[in-house]
């Protein structure tokens, strides 16, 4: 499925300081069973989100409307467990395009580059200078330049550059997928198959 | 230079490297199960593509199966319509469906190896991180998103940077009631969970030489709880004992080519890995954890860690026995527990039955322990027939599930209660994995076992003779 576009997002962002976030906290088994990818914001962080009767949880940070943006900032290994690409939809169906922490899980990265949500990976000295800007202005702003491969915090300047490989770098930048370049490529494939032992 | 197991299943799939991106490798074993796949048959549909290889494509239902009456039709109807989604699609592109009433169906990573669709060598890719199962045969495998699924099912083949390389070594021999499954907790408990991300793992040594294939299974099983893409262990007698004469293996002169190839894989003398970590066998005692990730483990006859004693995460790390309601310095020992649940594809193989089994003989279930045992699949179920368990785990008090992931991760009705406790030979022990607000204790079906008789946390040690 094709995506938007990524070039340059500004926006204030959602802090999550919390280290380790499983794709079972990011979207409850029990939320896979849909045939079509729909609906999946709606119980993002749901057992962290709301209650057992469907009441909002006000301590979670996505019911404090203090905080809002298209950026979300997670703790160190960011992503782990399952390989559930519904946890990196949820992410982007919220309404989030970028992630930043200081370290993501192998499989959630890959799925947020497949389906346009940029994971961008800081060190753990910036990630704490983000964290503590959100703290004193929750409304404080984030760029993240993918051309440049660089996130700065608008209001002091302070940046760092982030690492992308530049074919997915180039599909993010043109909202491309995999897909569209392996159906490209497929008589190669074919060709190839032939000679395969197994 | 020498190349390492992976290097010589990885390059020999290379289709086309690209320039500062990733490698197209060809998958040789695509499995298909219903949660994860009908978003990307959407995906080919709206795209306009069809299956290109449907011959190595291998469907079969089992995450969001009921494990009772499964005669009976579904009864969630959001269950119902993966269910027959899988079914429809799999028609549609022509690919073997081992759906729910099959005599072949089960768990993906446990049917896989049962007949002969895993094989050395192979590249076996399925949406489930637990594909990594696989890797006992040394096979490459590991798990995949939906858009990743789609990319399989419509070119046989994934893009992917090639990951690092990382041995480790168990050497020695291990303890009495020490099990595959504690080996690869201690491992985890050692690397944490990130600490293999970016690396495909390979385990030598003679502990894992010495190991069955099944054992193998739960240790590759588990690799990806350390953050690993997968683990691998080189193919030996032992593999090609397992593999030969099953359904989908090779036979004649196909045996033969196959075995001049598999007898190629294994590590060159004068490879090189980027990390590297070994183990003695003899440090390693049945395994529990107490946190909320894998990676939060202890030989059970150990005390919950300090948070005082870590460096750093103490927020998070007291977030997570918040949720499990315990206090940093406690005993895990006598522990009393709620449910116990043996099955997954990391322990629903026979093997697994017969620890519980041979554990429980001529011993009664704790009244107040809830115990499910669901078998990883028909073939699974009908051994534990055959050889007799039924009949010892029926005398104890246990009754016998029918096959699916079930409370691995709790997407049918088998959900633990929350606040509840759960000792679950399965993989993971995240915040409700195991139903919202359940609390899971992640070992061995020794320790399983040995706990569901004393209605407390066990160490099966003390029951074995
Ligand atoms: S048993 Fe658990 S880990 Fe294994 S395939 Fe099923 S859900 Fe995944």
């Amino acid at each position: 499925m094709a995506y938007d576009k990524f070039e340059i997002l500004t926006s204030s962002a959602v802090p999550l300081p919390i280290e380790n976030v499983d794709t079972d906290q990011i979207i409850p088994a029990r939320f896979l069973k849909a045939t079509e990818r729909v609906g999946f914001g709606d119980n993002l962080f749901r057992d962290w989100r709301y209650n057992t009767d469907g009441s909002p949880k006000q301590d979670f940070v996505l019911n404090n409307p203090t905080y809002s943006g298209q950026i979300l900032v997670g703790g160190k290994n960011f992503g782990s467990g399952s390989s559930r690409e519904h946890a990196a939809w949820s992410v982007y169906d919220y309404g989030f395009r970028c992630v930043i922490s200081s370290f993501f899980a192998d499989i959630f990265k890959g799925n947020c580059l497949n389906i346009g949500v940029l994971p961008v990976q800081v060190s753990a000295e910036f990630l704490d200078k983000i964290f503590k800007a959100i703290e004193a202005d929750p409304k404080a702003e984030i760029k993240v330049d993918l051309p440049a491969q660089t996130v700065t915090l608008v209001s002091t300047g302070e940046s760092e550059s982030f690492d992308i490989n530049s074919y997915k770098k180039g599909n993010m930048l043109n909202g491309f997928d995999d897909i569209d370049y392996l159906q490209n490529i497929k008589g190669e494939i074919v060709e190839f198959a032939k000679e395969l032992p197994l | 230079m020498g190349k390492t197991l992976f290097d010589k299943v990885w390059d020999s799939h290379v289709v086309k490297k690209i320039e500062g991106g990733p490698d197209v490798v060809f998958i040789d074993r695509h499995m298909v199960h219903e949660v994860t796949s009908p978003v990307a048959f959407l995906g080919l549909k709206n795209r306009g593509l069809k299956v290109l290889h449907p011959e190595k494509t291998f469907a079969t239902a089992d995450h969001n199966t009921p494990t009772i009456n499964q005669h009976l039709p579904v009864e969630d109807p959001l269950s119902a319509s993966q269910l027959q989604a899988l079914e429809t699609n799999a028609k549609e592109h022509g690919i073997s469906h081992w759906g729910l009433g099959h005599e072949k169906n089960g768990i993906v990573h446990v049917v896989g190896p049962e007949y002969g669709i895993t094989q050395p060598g192979a590249t076996i890719v399925c949406g489930d991180s637990h594909t990594s199962t696989h890797g006992a045969f040394g096979a490459i495998a590991f798990g995949i998103g939906t858009s990743e699924v789609e990319m399989v099912l419509s070119s046989q083949c994934i893009m992917q940077p090639k990951p690092k390389k990382m041995r480790i070594n168990v050497n020695g021999t291990l303890q009495k009631g020490v099990s595959p499954k504690d080996v690869a907790l201690y491992i985890i408990s050692k690397l944490t969970t990130s600490g293999a991300t970016g690396y495909f793992v390979e385990y030598a040594g003679d502990v894992f030489e010495n190991m069955t294939m099944e054992g193998r299974m739960t240790v590759c099983n588990l690799s990806i709880e350390m953050g690993a893409r997968g683990g691998m262990i080189a193919p030996d007698e032992t593999t090609f004992e397992y593999v030969k004469g099953r359904e989908f293996t090779p036979s004649g002169a196909a045996w033969d080519k196959a075995m001049a190839y598999w007898e190629t894989l294994k590590t060159d003398a004068d490879a090189s890995f980027d990390q590297e970590y070994t183990y003695d066998a003899s440090d390693i005692e049945p395994m529990i954890t107490y946190g909320t990730n894998p990676g939060m483990g202890m030989g059970i006859s150990k005390n919950i860690p300090n948070a005082a004693d870590l460096d750093g995460g103490v927020s998070t790390y007291e977030k997570s026995l918040g949720y499990m309601n315990f206090n940093q310095g406690d005993s895990m020992i006598g522990k009393k527990i709620d449910y116990v649940f043996l099955g997954s594809c990391t322990n629903g193989r026979i093997e697994d039955f017969r620890a519980f089994a041979e554990l429980v003989k001529g011993k009664k279930k704790a009244d107040h322990v809830t115990a499910w045992l669901v078998p990883g699949s028909h073939k699974v179920e009908a051994a534990i027939k055959e050889e007799g368990l039924l009949d010892i785990l029926t005398e104890a008090g246990f009754e016998l599930r029918e096959p699916g992931c079930s409370a691995c991760l709790a997407m049918n009705d088998d959900k633990v209660p929350a606040g509840k406790l759960a000792v679950s030979t399965s993989n993971r022990n995240f915040e409700g994995r195991q139903g919202p607000g359940s609390r899971t204790l992640l070992a061995s079906p020794l320790v399983a076992a040995a706990s569901a008789v004393n209605g407390v946390v066990s160490d099966p040690r003390e029951l074995i003779a």
